[in-house]
């Protein structure tokens, strides 16, 4: 599994990056988890309000910043 | 059916705890002027006619109201906000022509969750999708200049008439702004890329499918979120105000950039442009000023030259406009916010 997380590194960011982490942990998954901050790449998968969420290259959550267990959730779901 | 019975035992407790909290929160808002009366005047014996004392009590009385009203509305606003998403903003605003597009470009830019660290893909968003250039900045102009941090300061320190004047002000700049730039065509002073970002269409509204309590726990976040952001800039405000509250000669103010001065209004402007702040630093400031006897429109020039021109927004936005198209937008907006100005003063009494 290959999860990004997109938004140019505002705090909301690096908070969702560390929800998912912990959701990933919770989870006992393994997964990478790439950091994408170049705004054409961030527009380019539709998301107008960052930060995103990017599961194989499926946008799964954009806008907000969710708690690990929703992260767990959606990823549990693939 | 009532509410009740259909949000079930959850549902309840959420009810109550809502209610419990704003009944909570008018008890405060309703105590705090006595209180900090009772405690600077009597339990600290200062006098509150002096300098020291009317700056203290100034200080404390002015921080703990403007927490309170910031804590009220941005979570009402947010928890509204969550029925509104950018991705109906741009539907909504997608095949409108310029003009009315521009109107309502200007009043969704209100509604619409952006925040300054998401303008950049917004924009390439929008752009990219097709919605006009000057549509998309009158999207862009509105949306810092009147959000909920502005709308309740100015509710809470100048009550509902000068908050609707800068509500139709800031919508006017924005609408008339979009539209002149668009009318420009200036389309050649935005970078390359944006226009050829391929969007991938699967977009997924980010609001849809929240329950209740969801929008409720994101009303309390937002409210964390944007306080522990804000706090500096109105600790730093609400310090300046109370210092000219207390100490600033009463007619200083008045003699340089009162309304004898027909330059006021543009040096707020040019003062208010380089500026990096937020609604929340610049309305304590505005308030104690206000009170020196500077006119209404001097001030709310200043403080939208404050909110809607940055130098860190111009900095973002280089990332997608090319300097010139910059240039333009700023001197644009700025025009329009010294118009606002003059408007103001000469209509308005005091």
């Amino acid at each position: 599994m290959h999860i990004k997380v997109l938004g140019p590194g505002c705090a909301n960011c690096v908070n969702l990056e560390k929800n998912t982490r912990a959701a990933l942990a919770s989870l006992g998954m393994e997964a990478s988890v790439e950091k994408v901050t170049d705004y054409a790449d961030i527009a380019g998968y539709g998301i107008m309000r960052t930060p995103g969420l990017v599961v194989d290259e499926q946008v799964v959550l954009s806008g907000r910043v969710a708690k690990p267990a929703e992260i767990a959730q959606l990823l549990a779901g693939r | 059916m009532s509410v009740t019975t259909r949000l079930g035992r959850p549902g309840l407790r959420l009810s109550l705890g809502v209610a419990g909290a704003a009944v909570a929160w008018v008890a405060l808002y309703w105590v705090n002027e006595p209180f900090w009366t009772w405690l600077v005047g009597e339990a600290a014996g200062l006098d509150l006619e002096s300098r020291l004392g009317s700056g203290v009590w100034f200080f404390f009385y002015d921080t703990i109201k403007i927490a309170l009203l910031l804590t009220g509305i941005i979570f009402v606003v947010t928890v509204l906000r969550s029925f509104m998403s950018v991705e109906r903003t741009r539907a909504l605003l997608g095949g409108k022509r310029e003009g009315v597009g521009n109107v309502l470009a200007a009043l969704l830019g209100i509604v619409t969750p952006f925040c300054s660290c998401s303008a950049v893909p917004a924009f390439i968003g929008f752009v990219a999708a097709g919605v006009p250039l000057g549509v998309t900045m009158s999207s862009l102009i509105a949306s810092p200049l009147i959000n909920e941090v502005a709308i309740a300061l100015l509710l809470g320190l100048f009550g509902p008439g000068p908050t609707l004047l800068y509500v139709a002000a800031g919508v006017s700049i924005a609408i008339v702004a979009g539209w002149v730039i668009g009318r420009l065509r200036l389309e050649r002073w935005v970078e390359p890329f944006v226009f050829e970002t391929r969007l991938r269409g699967q977009v997924i509204d980010s609001t849809a499918h929240l329950t209740w309590p969801d929008r409720v726990q994101l009303g309390i976040d937002e409210v964390g979120t944007i306080l522990r952001k804000i706090w500096p800039y109105l600790l730093v405000g609400i310090g300046l105000g109370a210092v000219i509250h207390g100490w600033a000669p009463e007619n200083f103010f008045a003699t340089y950039a009162g309304r004898d001065n027909p330059f006021a209004v543009l040096i707020a402007v040019v003062v208010g442009v380089p500026l990096y702040s937020n609604a929340a630093g610049v309305l304590p400031l505005v308030d104690a000023l206000h009170d020196k006897g500077l006119p209404m429109g001097t001030l709310l020039a200043f403080m939208m030259a404050t909110v809607a021109l940055s130098l860190p927004e111009m900095i973002l936005l280089r990332r997608v406009l090319k300097p010139k198209l910059i240039a333009t937008f700023v001197a644009v907006v700025a025009a329009g916010i010294i118009a606002v100005g003059y408007l103001f003063n000469a209509v308005l009494p005091v």
